[in-house]
């Protein structure tokens, strides 16, 4: 039987994969030709969506970026027989974006039918599972401890000592909730794995309730992605009815169950503590900690939380053991990190790497600079809240501790390339009017600094009292870091001043008509 | 938004609809978020009558019900157009002319942002990254996702909803 892949990824609809489906179908009927069309998750190489691959012998080759347009001759030149034609990029696994990476979490995503149970189990799923099925709590604890994985939503915290706190929690009942709140703009890694290989997630929380001892799961999705959404519903059902969820998985004494929750629009809902008081049904606000959310989070209860990413990497650590997933890596970040390329570059998409990868090598070798051609200004790394880096700071390693150490983040893996169109002082302007309007409010210098923090960058874009109004800025910056709960206020700063620091003529220009929204 | 303009629900729902959506979650308060998107589904927004029928149901007060429609972006306290264009405006999209795509989009509708074009076909919405960075600048029209956006590409989509 002929095999043709078609990604369902959102990525890949929304540049066409949809039409090209539908055109592939209609082409194949006209010439009678009987295939099985497999909507995959995405391999990551998002330039390239739609993303066309059909298996032959030799393996599975790729034709890409293919449009509607194109099917009919794809057809004529025999492409579902692994033909050559004008858009054929030969071998998919040759690729070199994709061979030179380390795809640890993202092994499946692209390969398999995201909601094929039996695709699942043939590409090395439910192995970890199985194996926590077999094992004790704190022996599941201490496998994640020794892989040396810490929180992927951004904090960095180790996920091992924060399982073995709810593990040694005493409690009538505990939870395991994943933050799948992915807000960061130039993210979507989590998207991609719900969409993509969403068993591998609920395998992931199952195994982390088995080491707690939670029997119950949510997962908090953002209203922005419909079809993760959906594709997580599905996979919950599926797995549901193949009894790897619910009462005695897989006739063991382990139960857990597992939902999801819809977001609804808001940013600091992706803040654990604001993300449960949402999952209470409440308004997002951050709570103050301690008490932390392992020992008093949902409804009270003891609770892990951990970002899609992190539960993601669990099935391999259990799989292969956390020797194996600690080997990759640098100092004290350990394993692999699904990169994400976005904004102004060529070839944009995910890659999975060890950390200790330069961020140049991200941007130039994997990324091949910016989609416009022109000179690379700026990067953002980490989401709304991470520093922007000018290109003298490419040689820096991803790593936590180094990012740390220049004033910047990792976060969530997001890369975000502006040219040298780029206007620096808009972007400070940016970072906070999106606080301004993303605040929860709970704290005076997020909720008020953050408009104030835009007034202050148009008077000094004005050129009004430049001098003064730059040390006001900081001094405002300086206050929300020190007076707020959470990263919303405590980071907003860090896009500011890194923006004032590195590019300081975007903020020293002649004195134009500035118009305050 | 002017007064005048005639916002077609189309899919007015009974008064008890609140109410009926609750008990699917067994009236459950966590469940709020799950209720409210489901009413806005179905009604097109969340009436503001719904809030006190929510508060009994719920076991809540209407301050708490109301103090959670109106924290969450979503949900829509008017009528909507018949179709939702939420437009990302995250920096992503930004670096790839973003802002050039918004301006150009409020001004093939003639609305701002959160406003509804007045033939009541659409409704315009801003949106803080819908995780389509590497084809930007995207926007969603309903649930479908569409990348690599330019003002051309937007006026054919506004008269593919137009028709």
């Amino acid at each position: 039987m002929i095999r043709i892949y078609v990604p369902k990824d959102s990525a890949a609809r929304a540049v066409g994969a949809d039409a090209v489906a539908d055109a592939i179908v209609a082409e194949a009927a006209v010439r009678k030709i009987d295939f099985q069309l497999v909507r995959n998750g995405s391999r990551g190489l998002l330039w390239l969506e739609p993303f066309v691959e059909v298996e032959t012998p030799k393996g599975r080759v790729a034709f890409a970026p293919v449009e509607a347009g194109d099917v009919k001759s794809l057809f004529e030149s025999k492409f579902h027989e692994g033909g050559k034609h004008k858009l054929s990029l030969g071998v998919t696994e040759d690729l070199p974006y994709l061979k030179n990476q380390e795809r640890l979490t993202f092994a499946r995503c692209g390969v398999t039918d995201p909601l094929s149970v039996a695709d699942y189990m043939s590409h090395g799923g439910f192995i970890g599972l199985k194996k926590a099925l077999t094992m004790k709590g704190a022996e599941i604890v201490t496998e994640v401890t020794t892989s040396g994985l810490r929180g992927r939503g951004g904090a960095g915290f180790p996920t091992g000592i924060k399982w073995k706190t709810v593990h040694d929690a005493k409690a009538d009942q505990k939870y395991v909730c994943c933050n799948a709140d992915e807000g960061d703009s130039g993210t979507f890694a989590d998207r991609m794995v719900m969409e993509g290989d969403p068993f591998m997630l609920i395998e992931g929380m199952t195994i982390a309730g088995i080491a707690v001892g939670a029997t119950i799961g949510f997962i908090y999705i953002r209203s922005e992605y419909p079809d993760a959404i959906r594709a997580m519903k599905d996979a919950i059902r599926i797995a549901t009815a193949a009894k790897w969820l619910g009462q005695n998985i897989q006739g063991s004494a382990h139960s857990f169950s597992l939902e999801v929750r819809r977001g609804a629009g808001a940013y600091i809902c992706g803040e654990e503590t604001a993300m449960l008081d949402s999952l209470e049904g409440k308004r997002g606000m951050v709570r103050p900690k301690p008490p932390i959310p392992a020992l008093h989070g949902l409804f009270g209860k003891p609770t892990v939380i951990n970002n899609v990413l992190s539960f993601a990497a669990v099935p391999y650590i259990l799989a292969e053991g956390g020797k194996a997933y600690e080997n990759y890596g640098m100092g004290r970040s350990r394993g692999t990190l699904p990169f994400q390329l976005a904004g102004n570059i060529k070839q944009g998409g995910l890659v999975e790497k060890a950390f200790g990868i330069t961020l140049g090598q991200l941007i130039n070798d994997f990324g091949g600079g910016t989609a416009t051609g022109k000179p690379l200004r700026a990067v953002q790394v980490g989401g709304p809240l991470g520093a922007y880096l000018p290109a003298s700071q490419l040689n820096l390693q991803m790593d936590y501790e180094a990012f740390a150490a220049n004033g910047a983040m990792v976060g969530h893996g997001g890369v975000v390339v502006f040219d040298d169109s780029v206007d620096m002082a808009a972007q400070a302007r940016f970072a906070m009017e999106f606080c301004a309007i993303e605040s929860c409010g709970k704290c005076t210098p997020c909720r008020i600094g953050s408009t104030r923090g835009v007034e202050v960058i148009d008077k000094i874009v004005a050129g009004i009292a430049r001098d003064e109004n730059l040390m006001l800025l900081d001094d405002l910056c300086q206050t929300m870091t020190d007076g707020s709960l959470c990263a919303m206020g405590g980071l907003t700063p860090m896009p500011v001043q890194s923006a004032v620091m590195y590019f300081p003529e975007d903020f020293d220009r002649p004195a134009k008509m500035v118009v305050a929204e | 938004m002017s007064g005048k303009q005639p916002l077609i629900d189309g899919r007015a729902t009974k008064p008890d609809a609140a109410s009926v959506i609750a008990a699917r979650y067994d009236n459950k308060p966590d469940a709020l978020l799950e209720i409210l998107h489901d009413l806005q589904h179905e009604a097109g927004h969340v009436p503001e009558a719904s809030v006190p029928v929510l508060a009994k149901a719920l076991n809540l007060s209407r301050a708490e019900v109301h103090g959670v429609v109106s924290f969450y972006h979503e949900f829509r306290r008017k009528p909507a157009g018949r179709h939702v264009v939420k437009v990302c405006r995250a920096e992503a999209c930004q670096s790839m002319k973003g802002n050039e795509l918004a301006d150009a989009a409020q001004k093939s509708l003639k609305v701002k942002f959160g406003e509804t074009t007045s033939d009541g076909a659409i409704t315009l919405e801003a949106v803080y990254c819908l995780g389509l960075c590497a084809t930007s600048p995207s926007l969603l029209v309903d649930e479908r996702p569409m990348g690599r956006m330019t003002a051309q590409k937007f006026e054919a989509l506004v008269k593919e909803l137009a028709s």
